[in-house]
């Protein structure tokens, strides 16, 4: 054991900095793993409009900072002479539009990308801003807000239950004539959100409204829907203000925090604010590109994203060689199954990919039979060893082009990817399997191409499994955990499972 | 039903990935290969250090040469040709005796002067040797097997395949050419090897294609209770060997001949697994246990000593 020592630390270390490093790209820069690729992803155009009275004018747009449940990709500020500015404001940001001097109907527009996140429950991250003062409701409002409280109080447990239990009464229409006095608080939804609010101080709950925007695709000129959120000391509850039901709705982008006004323009009147929404799909990989770009972060540049399309899919398909390798490594080391060549069953494996398996092995076992056989007849000849080999050679490449001429005039287009076939491992095969032929019989012979076969068919639907393709090329550094593993077989002196049936005579001798 | 990995490692059987990690690796350097590898090298080196081979007739080096082979067999009736580096047996041609212009093979069957060249030159072009490398004929004497082993082999040469780890002789086999194996004496192509107690040098029982047999399955004969001749001295021969190339996992070929008694006729230095099986006994108790020595002794005679003390010591109960 301690002979295998440094192979075991080299392999850990290898194995510990794919995996950290596999990690960090999943849990920080949120590439998927799993190849299920599209997500959601919503452009939301806002469009500030006002009347301009001739002199400068300031107009500033609230604009979401962290919308719970979804990532920024991308922002714009598009405007015609305006200079723009963006700056914290409190919870907010805000969009800030300034020129000289303007007339007239203006409109500004702030373009957001947004896409979901696979978070539960998304709510805000910002603290516990202190326990509310009781509002002066007013004489005859207090009685009723008092009896209201004092019988939800009795229905509740904490905070959460609470809110919700009072959100639903108030909704409630004719449930206690005095609670029905109290449903007048509101005229527009977003006053009654605010009325809530304002009952809910009545208990000292920290409560606030939130403005949002119902993410529908192809909507226009849709405006913001007020929101309610509770805090329980631990965390923002968001809460219907209709129902008490806790939670966003889904697909809910929630723009602003608190009741500042949207727009407010200095130096112009009629603010109005209008929202259009897209929906498209993306795949993730390209969102967290762009992410990774926002965040400034260089792993992504460095990764085979920057690379051109072309060479990409040339790597798409040399990562999935080490797959194929290791599983050489597994068959032959560790299960015993016998080859002709070490990674020729591989080079197979790369052809299957063009002609799919059956396929395949249809036409690898038709060459190397009619192969073989010329093979045979070339031996009668007492040719030197390298013009056989390139006789072999020639007569593969005829065979292959034979094949693909037969197949077409018939029809199945399938065998033309026959062109594919690595000609020279497909003559090196044919030759050496001459040879075990001769030295070692036929059935020696057949045994080991029979065994380069299965190897190469086990190779072709590991090196073609999506999960496993998807995962080499989006994550390379899994590579370095295989390495570990082939470091750590390199050094297994275990049984082969051949031997079992090799050392049968043993196993039957001990076991009776 | 115990798990198949514990029986075997309980009966000491040493495996195929051990056998290349923990002995062949840790034991065998790199750079001394070509020693045993170059069969002509490997004759050079036992002529100097006094240690017995079969005589070199000559060595073909180029496609001119093989022209020439009258010559360099001159009056010789039969020989062997074999590549310098061939591994497993592979284009080794035993010629029993000429006619005229006519080769009769171990086998019985003729061969004519061009099937001849054309399998030298194969040799020659590298058909047989290690990575398919050029390669060099040896020609060098056939072997007029001692007729012990007469009833027990089918045609070809037997000879006695002896494990030598740090210089210390731990198993031994005799290996019996059968139809199926063409006159070869490889366990491979389809001989027989009969196990041998190292104490008395009588053969026991075998295996062929990797089943236990008793009997040679073309002859029909028993393999076991031959009495090899002088197998103190053969003992002594394949420790010796360990002298030549220093490789510490070593696979000794020991052939009987009529007159001139035990020779070598090659080394190896990957010898396969099989031993165990026509042994009826792993390897593992006795490698380990010479692993664990700190010293092991230099002479030759000691160390053919402590290889049958071990085996004493660590006989199966």
């Amino acid at each position: 054991m301690l002979r295998n020592l440094p192979v075991w630390i080299i392999a850990a270390l290898l194995m510990a900095a794919g995996a950290a490093m596999c990690a960090y790209k999943v849990r920080a820069l949120g590439l998927p793993l799993l190849p299920s690729t599209d997500t959601a992803v919503w452009t939301v155009e806002a469009r500030a409009a006002f009347r301009a009275r001739g002199g400068p004018v300031k107009a500033t747009l609230l604009i979401p900072k962290q919308p719970p449940g979804f990532e920024h990709l991308d922002e714009h500020y598009i405007s015609n002479g305006f200079g723009v500015t963006q700056e914290a404001s409190g919870l907010n940001r805000a969009a800030l539009w300034a020129v000289r001097r303007a007339n007239g109907t203006q409109a500004v527009y702030y373009r957001l990308t947004v896409y979901e996140t696979d978070t539960d429950n998304p709510t805000h991250q910002d603290p516990f801003p202190g326990y509310p003062r009781v509002p002066d409701y007013g004489e005859s409002t207090q009685a009723a807000v008092n009896a209201l409280l004092n019988e939800v109080r009795s229905e509740s447990a904490d905070i959460a239950t609470f809110a919700r239990a009072l959100i639903a009464r108030m909704n409630r229409e004719g449930a206690n004539p005095s609670v029905d006095s109290l449903r007048t608080g509101g005229d527009s939804p977003g006053a009654w959100a605010q009325w809530l609010v304002d009952v809910l101080a009545g208990a000292r709950i920290p409560a606030r409204v939130i403005w949002g925007l119902p993410l529908v695709d192809g909507t226009r000129d849709a405006t913001l829907v007020p929101y309610i959120e509770v805090h329980n000391e631990q965390r923002w509850i968001p809460m219907s203000p209709e129902t008490g039901k806790v939670g966003l709705p889904d697909d809910f982008l929630v723009w602003r925090i608190g009741n500042d006004p949207l727009l407010a323009v200095d130096g112009g009147a009629q603010p109005d604010v209008r929202f259009s929404v897209t929906r498209s799909q993306r795949q993730i990989v390209s969102i967290a590109r762009d992410r990774a770009r926002q965040h400034g972060s260089l792993v992504l540049d460095y990764s085979l994203f920057s690379l051109p399309v072309q060479t990409q899919n040339v790597y798409r398909v040399l990562l999935t060689v080490p797959l194929g390798a290791f599983l050489v490594v597994l068959l032959r080391n560790v299960v015993g199954v016998k080859t002709f060549g070490t990674f020729m069953p591989i080079l197979i494996a790369l052809a299957f990919r063009e002609t799919k398996l059956i396929w395949g092995i249809v036409l690898f076992t038709l060459i190397v039979a009619l192969g073989l056989g010329l093979r045979f007849a070339l031996e009668r000849l007492k040719l030197l060893l390298v013009p056989r080999l390139a006789s072999v050679l020639i007569i593969v490449i005829l065979l292959m082009l034979l094949v693909s001429l037969v197949s077409h005039h018939l029809g199945m287009d399938r065998g033309l990817s026959i062109a594919l076939f690595p000609m020279v491992i497909l003559a090196m095969t044919i030759e050496r399997m001459s040879l075990v032929w001769e030295e070692h019989g036929a059935w020696e012979a057949i045994l080991q191409g029979g065994g380069s076969l299965l190897v190469a068919a086990a190779g072709f639907l590991v090196m073609s499994n999506p999960l496993l393709t998807h995962l080499v090329f989006v994550f390379p550094e899994l590579l370095l955990v295989l390495l570990g593993a082939c470091l750590i077989l390199g050094r297994y002196t275990g049984y082969r499972l051949s031997e079992f049936w090799r050392f049968r005579a043993v196993l039957a001798g001990k076991d009776q | 039903m115990r798990w198949p990995g514990t029986i075997l490692r309980e009966a000491g059987i040493l495996s195929m990935n051990q056998r290349n990690a923990d002995y062949i690796m840790l034991n065998n350097k790199r750079r001394l290969y070509p020693l045993v590898d170059d069969k002509l090298k490997t004759k050079e080196l036992a002529q100097q250090a006094g240690i017995a081979v079969p005589e070199l007739y000559g060595v073909v080096k180029t496609e001119h040469a093989i022209g020439d082979l009258e010559d360099l067999l001159g009056e010789h009736r039969s020989f062997v040709v074999k590549p310098a580096h061939g591994s497993g047996g592979n284009g080794i041609l035993v010629i029993t005796d000429r006619r005229q212009n006519r080769y009769v093979k171990a086998s019985g069957s003729m061969m004519s002067a061009d099937d001849l060249n054309h399998h030298i030159s194969n040799i020659l072009s590298g058909m047989f040797s290690l990575g398919g490398m050029p390669d060099h004929a040896m020609v060098e004497y056939c072997v007029q097997f001692d007729p012990i082993f007469e009833d027990v082999a089918f045609q070809g040469v037997p000879d006695i395949r002896t494990i030598v780890f740090r210089g210390v002789p731990v198993a031994s086999m005799v290996r019996l050419p059968t139809r199926a194996s063409d006159g070869k004496a490889n366990l491979h192509q389809g001989a027989v090897g009969a196990g041998i107690d190292m104490a008395t040098g009588l053969t026991q029982s075998g295996v062929c294609q990797n089943a236990r047999v008793t009997t040679h399955p073309d002859t029909g004969a028993p393999l076991a209770g031959i009495s090899i001749p002088g197998w103190d001295k053969l003992l002594l021969l394949a420790a010796r060997c360990y002298d030549l190339a220093a490789l510490g996992y070593l696979g000794v070929d020991v052939v009987l001949d009529r007159e001139h008694g035990p020779l070598v006729l090659e080394l190896n230095a990957r010898p396969g697994l099989s031993i165990q099986l026509a042994n009826r006994r792993g390897l593992l108790p006795a490698l380990k246990a010479i692993e664990r020595m700190k010293t092991i002794p230099t002479s030759a005679d000691e160390r053919v000593a402590l290889g049958l003390d071990l085996l004493v010591r660590h006989a199966p109960s």
